[in-house]
């Protein structure tokens, strides 16, 4: 072997491995700065954490678009819901008057909020669009109460980076990162086009999440939980779309 | 021949250079990975218009508002009604994830070719058409000649003939640059950061419409290219694209 060659190979191995190390240090500090979705494994990690990691950094403060009045969907349309249950029909026949939203997990005061509590927190109304993975979109008017509002009256603690909400259907479950969570246009909803919010769409409360797709606006929802890590949710994946072979990030 | 003369006159520099491939390392790389995300971005594209295969215009669209055109074809979702007496299985899980992984490998790849393009002449000198070439008559000589399907020069296999230079102009600075900014026009998020994005082209159900009507396009440009790489000689050309050595004699 000739010296150049040995040279050669001495330095390709160097800058191998200064490469690999180099793609661990970057995974390191994408994860520090929550830039890795939970998601990650698998053939299609590598894309998944590319968008992810792209948005955050492009997107962690921007505003959903919002429309005008006249742009509203007439009438909105209500996707297929699953049959409800025994024990959401009696809540909804008591005019949803024993519906609880709980607040748990890593914050100060754990709550359980009725709906005349989670309305007495600050109002937000907005026009934005809903979009389906499917390819269909509609806009309608949302009110609620800022996800940002509730968490911080509940303590949130310096340690939180996801927030888990789950629907009283219990195979339905999401996660969103802090971004998200404390984005202002994240509502707890419970109303829309100037009525309660309709059971087809999701009432007495769903979790609007307008900077991703439909799938992340969970209905029904009846529990918030604070978390540093979602290891400890379903499988680990971070929500149930994941698990359904859906991605968990949906901003695309 | 006078044709074969003026075939031969532009051919660049670099490339009658004897042992110079016919096509650039760069651009048999780029080609091939650009093939296969193409494909990886068709069928699973093709998977996700299957759950809603109607076409709106505007802002939003939904199965309660009239489409723009809808395709013949059954659904995987229930609530869409297409005549259809029975439901496809549901397989945008993969094929959304597939998508997105495909479209990051196609835009990396893409930036690659445009800056080496750029950077190295392959442009001037390979897909800009001559300045003898620049005429409505040297354009309608050409369009003739296709029509007619002429036999190709045979410096055709050395250097691309003026319908090639302005079909790969059209397919790389207008084409992909379209699917790609009607594609990012769905992102929600996206778009809350450059609202232009979609506003721009009508509001995100038309930015789905063309996002589709240019897909069409460029499977109407890969049949065409494919048949006309067939015409040329498929072996030769598919080889010359592959290893970068053509069997055909210059000059």
């Amino acid at each position: 072997m000739s010296a150049i060659s040995r040279r050669k190979m001495i330095t390709r191995g160097l800058a191998a491995a200064a490469g690999l190390s180099g793609l661990a240090v970057a995974e390191r500090v994408a994860d520090r700065y929550g830039l890795v979705p939970p998601d990650h494994g698998g053939i299609y990690g590598p894309g998944e954490s590319l968008t992810y990691a792209a948005q955050r950094l492009l997107t962690r403060h921007s505003l959903a678009r919002e429309f005008s009045r006249s742009q509203i969907s007439n009438p909105p349309f209500a996707n297929e819901i699953a049959p409800p249950t025994d024990h959401f029909k009696r809540l909804q026949a008591d005019g949803f008057k024993d519906w609880r939203l709980s607040v748990e997990g890593l914050v100060a005061q754990p709550a359980s909020l009725s709906l005349d509590e989670v309305k007495r927190f600050p109002v937000r109304r907005q026009i934005t669009e809903i979009a389906c993975e499917e390819g269909w979109s509609y806009v309608a008017e949302w009110v609620g109460t800022p996800l940002a509002d509730v968490l911080r009256a509940a303590g949130i603690m310096p340690q939180a980076r996801y927030v888990v909400y789950f629907s009283i259907e219990g195979a339905w479950w999401e996660s969103i990162d802090m971004a998200d969570a404390l984005h202002p246009q994240t509502l707890i909803a419970y109303a829309m086009n100037g009525g309660d919010l309709p059971v087809a769409f999701g009432g007495p409360l769903r979790l609007r999440v307008p900077r991703q797709l439909g799938y992340k606006s969970v209905k029904f929802i009846n529990r918030l939980a604070v978390t540093d890590s979602l290891k400890r949710f379903g499988k680990g994946l971070g929500s149930a779309a994941p698990e359904g072979g859906y991605a968990w990030y949906a901003g695309i | 021949m006078a044709e074969t003369a003026w075939s031969v006159d532009r051919l660049p520099a670099a490339a009658a250079r004897a042992d110079a491939p016919r096509h650039a390392a760069l651009v048999r790389v780029t080609h091939w990975l650009t093939t296969v995300c193409f494909f990886a971005l068709l069928i699973s594209g093709l998977e996700i218009v299957v759950s809603h295969p109607r076409f709106y215009w505007g802002e939003s669209g939904n199965v309660l508002t009239p489409a723009l055109f809808s395709l013949p074809i059954p659904s995987s979702r229930a609530t869409v009604p297409t005549g259809y007496g029975y439901v496809l299985p549901d397989q945008n899980g993969w094929s959304r994830y597939l998508h997105f992984e495909a479209a990051w490998v196609l835009v990396l790849t893409g930036a690659l070719y445009v800056i080496w393009g750029a950077s190295s002449g392959h442009f001037r000198t390979h897909l800009l058409p001559d300045a003898s070439d620049r005429s409505l008559h040297a354009l309608s000589r050409e369009l003739v000649r296709h029509l007619r399907f002429a036999r190709p020069a045979a410096a055709d296999a050395w250097s691309y003939n003026l319908m090639q230079r302005l079909t790969y102009i059209l397919v790389i600075f207008v084409l992909f640059p379209l699917v790609i900014w009607t594609g990012l026009a769905m992102s929600p998020a996206f778009v809350s950061a450059v609202p232009s994005t979609v506003t721009l082209l009508g509001g995100r159900q038309s930015a789905r419409t063309l996002h589709f009507l240019v897909t069409v396009s460029l499977v109407a440009f890969l049949l065409v290219h494919v048949a006309m790489v067939w015409f040329a000689g498929f072996g030769t050309r598919v080889m010359a694209m592959i290893t970068g050595r053509a069997t055909h004699e210059r000059n």
